[in-house]
């Protein structure tokens, strides 16, 4: 296998919350290197730092230590210029899709910002209509029913697709997927990640993908990360991590998720707490 | 075969919207549920699990109104009664309900015990305080929640510590059936299985004599249940046992539903993801014929003539196709 080209890289990266006493490390010293194209998982429980460590790569919360690499370069994005041209290459699809969006503005709307951003702004409105038709077109919806509607009208599962279909126009090389599946039904959940393994086939783009279901990480994913209290515990392909891990927090994780068929050891936990 | 605790015949509700609108998110369901079993709804969003849930409770309100059907719990037809009647002794004695997002149940100003005592004095104003203490200290004691837990308000504890408070207080009155709306997707995975056991604990108590569990996380739902219904568009499509629900469905519904299932096991790469194509149809007017013939692979015109009914099969089972059993096989095996 010939090397990948390295497309984001953390060193020592560090966020700290709080001082003195209180101090909390929420992400400590971390070290990373996705290769492009690759589909990587950030898997935790919640509260291990894993949105901390989203955050600071999306450039919108600041880093304590450590450095970020872009393509090899050192990030710096110290001025609102630098910090929109680097919002060109990396984007983000969140949670909780209902909050995503711009309540205000029509989903024409919405995709023309996004082709104006791409640099789009002088082409003629048929071209730009072609282009959106496309976009909606990738992710199984119809333009034509979406014009002059709001997002609010539109089902949650909807709404992440428009969402991939903005990430379709606008082309990032980085993509950061906060929990992307995890407010909608299992059965949407095949065909959102479906759309998001062929964004990747078809434009070679990163994903990067924070999730607490490890089922998932280990479906899409080419190397998962497990994190716990800020750091990465164990990390490697899919199947070394999933399959043989090593860690016996990654086991915990593996062990608490239902399985259909495997045994599900329900006594590993105790009810009682005190 | 055990004594059946929760029996509906042919349940219809309806929504009605403020155009004046009829929705029937139920449609003739009919089911069963023995002593000491435990049966699973699965179905995509928007497929009347929650409704259903609601309207098993025989406690109606604007705009969910009851049309036809009977919900007989242990015997006691519950349909024909007065609201206030079902609401008094219906509601926490008979049938309990612990929905989606439980911990948000809880007064952020009230301690928790407050909370207990109200709930067990809309049902019985004539029990003291004291011994309302007592009986939820030694409840919380047997499924494992601190008895320091019941002087606390609900910020102080965690959102697996809250669900399972709402859990045990919604038992406290000893109810026949339980009906768990998804109780634990807003936890982690650790959380859930607590949550799990603590549900399983309660059935081999006897706190609760059959249970109802509502989710579309099928890896769980088959952990847990006994018997598994699959709904689509306020209907029951395929029921029977989870194993042969799970690996050996018969309707295509069904089918599609188990191979969007996601679990960290080997072999899980090789396997293909099948979503679904296309959305339920809009319930204010259901199609004609089977509701899931425009996104059924192996439609046929006939399909979308007649409303299709349940088909018997061996093992307690039943499906709502056309088809026949083997032809439906066959075709799978041809993908």
């Amino acid at each position: 296998m010939t090397e990948k080209k390295s497309c984001l890289k953390g060193v020592g990266l560090t966020k700290v919350f709080g001082l003195g006493r209180n101090k909390n490390m929420a992400v400590d010293h971390v070290d990373f290197d996705f290769a492009e194209g690759e589909i990587v998982s950030i898997v935790g429980e919640s509260g291990s730092g894993k949105t901390t460590l989203a955050k600071m790569l999306l450039g919108l919360i600041n880093t304590t230590e450590g450095d970020i690499y872009f393509q090899g370069k050192k990030r710096d994005i110290r001025s609102h210029k630098a910090k929109k041209e680097y919002w060109t290459n990396i984007q983000a699809i969140f949670q909780d899709p209902f909050s995503s969006y711009n309540i205000f503005n029509k989903i024409d709307t919405l995709f023309l910002d996004c082709i104006n951003m791409r640099g789009g702004k002088k082409l003629p409105y048929e071209k730009k209509v072609e282009m959106m038709t496309e976009a909606c077109s990738f992710v199984n919806l119809k333009f034509a029913e979406l014009t002059n509607k709001y997002p609010f009208e539109l089902s949650g599962g909807q709404m992440q697709r428009l969402m991939i279909a903005r990430i379709f126009l606008l082309q990032p090389k980085i993509l950061l997927a906060d929990e992307p599946t995890s407010m909608i039904d299992a059965c949407s959940r095949a065909t959102i990640l479906d759309m998001l393994m062929k964004l990747r086939n078809d434009t070679g783009m990163t994903i990067i993908f924070i999730t607490h279901d490890i089922g998932l990480a280990y479906f899409v994913s080419d190397k998962v990360f497990i994190m716990e209290r800020g750091k990465f515990v164990e990390s490697g392909t899919a199947d070394e991590v999933i399959l043989r891990p090593k860690e016996a927090y990654t086991k915990r994780l593996l062990n608490d998720v239902p399985k259909i068929h495997e045994e599900w050891d329900l006594s590993t936990v105790d009810i009682k707490v005190n | 075969m055990g004594k059946v605790i929760l029996e509906v015949n042919e349940l219809t509700t309806k929504y009605i919207t403020r155009f004046n609108e009829d929705v029937y998110a139920v449609d003739h369901v009919s089911l069963k549920v023995e002593e000491g079993k435990s049966l699973g709804i699965a179905g995509e969003s928007g497929c009347g699990k929650s409704t259903l849930a609601l309207s098993l409770m025989g406690y109606y309100f604007a705009p969910l109104h009851y049309t036809s059907g009977e919900i007989i719990i242990d015997g006691q037809n519950i349909t024909g009664m007065h609201p206030d009647t079902v609401r008094k002794s219906i509601l926490g004695n008979e049938i309990a309900y612990i929905p989606q997002a439980a911990m948000n149940a809880l007064n952020p100003t009230q301690k928790i015990i407050n909370f207990i005592e109200d709930v067990v004095q809309a049902h019985d104003p004539k029990v003291s305080k004291k011994e309302i203490y007592e009986l939820a200290r030694e409840r919380f004691e047997v499924l494992g929640l601190p008895k320091e837990v019941l002087q606390r308000y609900p910020v102080e504890l965690s959102g697996g510590m809250k669900q399972r408070t709402v859990i045990a207080t919604s038992v406290i009155l000893e109810p026949k059936i339980l009906i768990a709306d998804e109780p634990s997707s807003a936890l982690d995975v650790t959380s859930q299985k607590m949550v799990i056991k603590m549900l399983r604990y309660m059935m081999e108590k006897g706190y609760v004599k059959a249970m109802i569990f509502i989710t579309h996380e099928l890896p769980l739902l088959y952990n847990v249940t006994d018997d598994i219904m699959v709904m689509y568009a306020g209907q029951i499509v395929e029921k029977g046992a989870s194993k042969q629900t799970v690996f050996d469905p018969i309707h295509p519904y069904a089918k599609g539903l188990m191979g969007s299932i996601i679990v960290p096991e080997s072999g899980l790469k090789d396997t293909k993801l099948t979503a679904i194509p296309g959305t339920p149809p809009n319930l204010k007017n259901p199609p004609e014929g089977c509701r899931f013939a425009e996104r059924c692979k192996y439609v046929q015109p006939e399909c979308k003539r007649f409303p299709v009914d349940m088909k018997y099969v061996e093992g307690d089972r039943s499906y709502r196709c056309i088809f026949t059993e083997e032809y439906l096989r066959k075709a799978y095996q041809n993908d």
